[in-house]
């Protein structure tokens, strides 16, 4: 009853000459509003304008027209790189997406463990990136770390000095890292799972694999997308944990375009290239967003809503 | 929440079921979900494993370390490596990340917070507050190593480069979508006659922000901070970019510089690691009971 009430004195508000009650508020969104346009506008408008420039980082900013863009697009090492994002993306995606499934679902029904598996869980998601990269680089080193020291053979390779063996650690870190967060999230996505689908399969026999296949994961979808977006967009913003774990090395084997943007802009001092390099990182993120968004049907958005 | 505790409903009711309502069904269910099962308990060891050799080697001497299997606790522990850390001037690079992280926190989220408050209060009504929301929806899309370059230009231009304020400020920008999104979700739960009564007992919206919105979303303003606190205490590009001098260096810089130096004293190196993390845990340990405490203050009544 009381609900039927508020609407009539609304309608009555916003017609009201003196301005309704929208006018008093909008001061309140001009702080945010302000810190947001200079660091975090400002900057994109920036960037793209940089490409367009010749600048050494200290010294003058000069035109330099399509200079930048053209140096940048003919050279190997942006493919390179691109294709190192894509790798380190679509390898972490294909390894933690199973396993964090998997280790959801074993979570969402077993009440007992949950409690306590989630809470240390919880850890890598609470260390740095440059604190794990330290620790990984040195339990991996061949002289100091756990592989030498244990005596292993098969341990005790030189994980960081080879090209793929060095793309191969950088995935595993990089799930050890967050395959317990996105477990957490598919464990969030099964417990909204209605119990009476799983009892309607179970009435009609359906065993444990097909239960899964049939119903958990058609009803994990939004989950999966959810999840998916996490990964491939954050996939593009591990800068400290390779910067620290291998520097892009050895050679250029695990140089991302974050850190041949680094490499080209603070250390080569080509700050237009390195602006040419940040636009194509920013529109790679946005096109990968939109993607996945095209996938979810745009509906993604509206299941997150009702979950809130 | 209130609702998620009780038990679980009767099966004609079972569609409706969102929450913790009914797992003990779907348990029989997947009860021998062993492949998960296994895999679960697995990783869980995966994840332990090189938590608890950090942690035993800290308390290793350099000598043991080499001598010792690498996974046995120390024979004879000794705190020198967290002596050296600390001599290291570990002490200031602690203060400097404890001024950058409140630095940045709390304006974020108090700035966040009434842009939520707009938003949700004064969208009907208003096209520019429905605008900003969409430019901060777009904001989450924005990588920040993407705009370091532009940032580390307005940051010379401003003489603020190499002072804490330099990575104070862009932390702020970059804390502002993702809060105001989650704390915009969090105001519109609360219920429309709650506002109304304010207003009709002459509440301004100023008055309404803090004595009615700002109690009831605690536990979202709580879990954003640890948040995005998290996010700023271990943030590394921004330092690195913006500071030079080792007096102002943050932790996370502080451990590369550290390793880049003393690399081969695998157990300094970890204390180092130990020490960085430690205030973290016990922020999360703290943060956690005052969310649960949050949580039961805030829907409870």
């Amino acid at each position: 009853m009381t609900a039927l009430a508020p609407p009539p004195i609304r309608v009555a508000k916003s017609s009201n000459p003196t301005g309704g009650r929208s006018k008093p508020v909008v001061w309140m969104v001009l702080p945010a509003l302000l810190m947001f346009t200079a660091f975090g506008l400002v900057p994109l408008l920036g960037v793209l304008g940089l490409s367009f420039t010749q600048w050494d980082g200290i010294g003058a900013i000069n035109p330099a027209g399509l200079d930048s863009w053209k140096a940048v697009l003919s050279e190997p090492g942006l493919l390179h790189s691109l294709w190192v994002t894509f790798l380190v993306m679509a390898l972490s995606w294909v390894f933690q997406t199973p396993l964090s499934l998997l280790i959801g679902v074993f979570l969402a029904s077993h009440k007992r463990y949950r409690g306590f598996l989630a809470v240390l869980y919880f850890i890598p998601l609470l260390l740095s990136s440059a604190a794990i990269a330290i620790t990984f680089s040195a339990l991996l080193n061949p002289n100091f770390g756990l592989g030498a020291g244990l005596g292993v053979e098969l341990l005790n390779q030189d994980w960081l000095g080879q090209g793929n063996l060095a793309l191969g650690v950088l995935v595993f870190v990089v799930s050890w890292q967050f395959i317990p967060f996105h477990s957490l999230i598919y464990q969030g996505g099964v417990r909204q799972i209605p119990t009476s689908m799983y009892e309607a399969a179970q009435i009609d026999g359906a065993g444990k694999v097909r239960t899964f296949f049939s119903i958990t994961l058609p009803q994990l979808k939004y989950t999966i997308i959810t999840s998916s977006t996490l990964m491939v967009v954050g996939s593009l913003t591990f800068f400290d944990l390779i910067f620290v774990l291998t520097a892009g090395g050895p050679g250029d084997a695990t140089r991302v375009l974050a850190l041949e943007m680094y490499q080209t802009g603070f250390k080569a001092n080509l700050m237009g290239p390195a602006s040419v390099i940040a636009v194509i990182l920013v529109l790679v993120g946005l096109g990968l967003a939109l993607l996945l968004r095209r996938l979810g049907g745009g509906a993604a958005t509206d299941s997150q809503l009702e979950g809130a | 929440m209130a609702i998620s505790t009780r038990p679980a409903p009767p099966r004609s009711g079972a569609i409706t079921v969102t929450g913790e309502g009914g797992p003990r069904r779907r348990s029989s269910v997947l009860r021998w979900n062993w492949i998960g099962g296994s895999f679960g308990w697995l990783w869980l060891v995966v994840v332990m494993l090189p938590i608890y050799w950090i942690v035993i080697t800290s308390f290793k001497t350099r000598a043991n370390y080499y001598a010792q299997n690498p996974l046995a606790p120390p024979t004879s522990p000794t705190l020198e490596n967290y002596r050296q850390v600390i001599e290291a001037d570990f002490t200031r690079y602690f203060a400097n990340s404890l001024i950058v992280t409140a630095g940045a926190t709390l304006p974020a989220v108090l700035i966040s917070f009434m842009a939520a408050y707009a938003i949700v209060r004064g969208s009907a009504g208003s096209r520019f507050l429905r605008t900003v929301n969409g430019v901060f929806l777009m904001g989450l899309a924005i990588p920040l190593q993407a705009v370091v370059i532009p940032i580390y230009l307005i940051i010379i231009r401003l003489q603020m480069y190499d002072t804490l304020l330099a990575i104070i400020l862009p932390s702020i920008a970059f804390a502002i979508p993702l809060s105001v999104l989650v704390l915009a979700n969090f105001i519109r739960d609360v219920p429309k006659e709650l506002f109304e009564s304010m207003r009709l007992d002459g509440a301004t919206e100023w008055g309404t922000l803090w004595r009615l919105a700002f109690p009831l979303t605690r536990p979202a303003l709580v879990t954003v901070t640890i948040y995005q606190g998290l996010g700023v205490w271990n943030g590394f590009i921004l330092p690195l970019i913006l500071t030079q001098d080792p007096a102002q260096r943050t932790l996370p810089l502080g451990l590369w510089s550290f390793q880049g130096q003393y690399g081969v004293n695998v157990p300094a190196v970890l204390a180092s690691v130990v020490l960085t993390t430690l205030p973290i845990l016990i922020c999360y340990a703290v943060g956690r009971r005052q969310l649960l405490s949050g949580l039961t203050a805030g829907f409870g009544k």
